[in-house]
């Protein structure tokens, strides 16, 4: 890779990094403005037209409020506890690849902060450290309610993170990789199995495998109907009870890009990513009716398949805030077992249907 | 025990049905409500009034904040006779009498007048008793204004710069005793 493709690429970091972001904070914004739709309620819409400097409003607010450390709590691991939990957060869109590629002369640009081979497993990963920050945070702040939040927290985590990664499993009997990129790549019409996009989508081989996975989702992310960690009525806002000022915005905010992560996700490994219907298509017609030159026509290809991409995540947060409008808490028990009993073997059984739709060649 | 009504039924505890217990059927249920009232909260009037500038219609005979009235030649009416403080369930109203001096028949109405009178709206219960025990039809609730918070205790014990009301007849309190049309010309030109 040469100088000016590195730099190239450091921008796409950079720019998904913001768009991280970005997304975060206008989230809390939209879970605002859907709960009080869903509700017959207005919504905040005081600050700026439609109340869309909301966010800043609230940002300025959490950063002149009062640092507050509680008595007997560990001073680092209380400050550590949110930093951990923003930065595994962040660093799991780094392998969600965007969009293709784009294309200016010599240099090419891939769409994605980083590409390994391991992707998945990365995103596994930073997702199952993204609950030490709360596990830390609920320990340093030395309250009963913290900490019974962060138990909580870790023993949901572990539960659903065995049947979201059974169900992982089966998409991967599928793809053959873990590299989200080559997922996707496998998604568009090209491949030769099916002849347009959406019938090649994971989603179209995988419904069961999607339906437990994006219930995982929901209980990876703590949201409702799987926000036992933080249940206000229970545990008065569970691991953070004792947080104020910035370090509790890090905590929302790491919950928010989580959400935004597990959207991108499930869009890139069930919903085609950043394919979209006829795009093969498009592109020829661009080429033979527009008379563009193929880059230009890929370039314009990519670029409308990043913003299909950004439709599908922003479909998914929605439904995330939709659902928690809608549902009530699960009881503990109740998550366990729906945990346990319930979504492994379920998980199991997909495997064990999808390696027998394998062996019989019904899907490829 | 015998139903008297005979409307009661009997309820018998069923089995769950698959419907029931894979809990999905009404999960899309409750989705499809709520998004009925996302969309109409999203097309139709929301039931929010935007406060500062919609207000609830305040009832006729509502008793919000107190004035203390004028009467048609702009004098306090008020004689301080201590009748609505004796009145007062939550004795939130004090009052310190003075006589009046010789040149001041253009501000109180009679020789005796409040020299001080306050009521502190954080003791006050706003039930009207006062409004009826006046003998001068000084006192009044209006229907139209209310107490507005504020962040220090002492800023609710209002005096009289601000129950007095203002002398210009435009800016009278529509409550009590108002002036016709005539007295209102005649004040004006007095003011003039």
């Amino acid at each position: 890779m040469t100088l000016p493709a590195l730099g190239w690429q450091g921008l796409v970091v950079l720019v998904v990094f913001g768009v991280s972001l970005l997304i975060a904070t206008y989230s809390t914004y939209a879970e605002r403005v859907i709960a009080a739709f869903l509700q017959d309620r207005v919504g905040p819409d005081r600050a700026g037209p439609f109340g869309l400097l909301q966010p800043l409003a609230d940002a300025v607010k959490l950063f002149t409020k009062e640092e507050f450390f509680p008595a007997g709590a560990n001073r680092a691991l209380f400050v550590f506890g949110p930093c951990l939990a923003m930065v595994t957060a962040l660093m799991s869109s780094a392998v969600i690849p965007f969009g293709n590629f784009l294309q200016f002369g010599d240099t090419i640009v891939h769409l994605q902060g980083i590409e390994i081979n391991v992707g998945m497993l990365y995103v596994f990963g930073m997702v199952s450290l993204g609950v030490y920050g709360i596990m830390i945070g609920g320990w340093a702040s030395n309250n009963k309610f913290s900490l019974l939040g962060a138990i909580r927290a870790a023993s949901q985590n572990i539960s659903y993170e065995l049947a979201m990664g059974l169900a992982l499993i089966a998409v991967l009997m599928i793809s053959g990789t873990l590299s989200l990129r080559e997922i996707t790549l496998q998604q568009s019409s090209a491949a030769p199995f099916v002849w347009h996009d959406i019938f090649n989508w994971n989603i179209m081989k995988q419904p069961l495998g999607f339906l437990i996975f994006i219930v995982c989702a929901f209980a990876e992310t703590n949201r409702t109907p799987f926000d036992l960690p933080e249940c206000e009525t229970e545990l008065i806002g569970g691991y953070h009870t004792e947080y104020s000022s910035m370090k509790m915005g890090l905590y929302l905010f790491a919950e928010y890009i989580n959400v935004f992560v597990a959207s991108a996700v499930m869009s890139v490994l069930y919903f085609g990513g950043f394919n979209f219907p006829f795009q093969y298509e498009m592109r020829d017609w661009l080429v033979s009716a527009q008379g563009l030159e193929l880059v230009t026509a890929q370039n314009i290809i990519t670029i409308v398949g990043l913003l299909g991409l950004f439709g599908k995540i922003f479909a998914f947060i929605f439904f995330f805030m939709w659902v928690r409008w809608t549902l009530p808490r699960f009881r503990y028990d109740q998550l366990m077992r729906l945990g346990w009993t319930i979504l492994i073997p379920l998980a199991i059984f997909n495997i064990l249907l999808t390696g027998g739709l394998i062996t019989f060649g019904v899907i490829k | 025990m015998e139903s008297l009504s005979k409307r009661a039924k009997v309820l018998e505890k069923k089995p769950m049905t698959l419907a029931e217990r894979a809990y999905l059927p009404a999960i899309f249920q409750g989705l499809s409500i709520t998004m009925q009232h996302f969309f109409r909260a999203a097309t139709k009037k929301q039931v929010t009034i935007r406060y500062p500038e919609e207000t609830r219609p305040f009832s006729p005979v509502f008793r919000g904040l107190h004035v203390l009235k004028r009467d048609e030649a702009g004098r306090e009416r008020c004689t301080a006779c201590g009748l609505c403080a004796v009145a007062c369930p939550a004795e939130a109203i004090t009052m310190v009498a003075g006589e009046r001096k010789k040149g001041e028949e253009g501000l109180y109405r009679e020789e005796k007048y409040a020299v001080s009178y306050e009521i502190n709206m954080l003791r006050c219960i706003f039930c009207g008793l006062c409004e009826e025990a006046c003998p001068k039809a000084a006192v009044y609730l209006q229907a139209d204004k209310m107490a507005p918070p504020r962040f220090e205790r002492d800023e609710f014990i209002y005096g009289k710069d601000r129950l007095v009301e203002p002398v210009t007849p435009d800016n009278r309190s529509k409550r009590g005793i108002q002036l016709t049309p005539e007295q209102a010309d005649k004040l004006r030109t007095q003011l003039a």
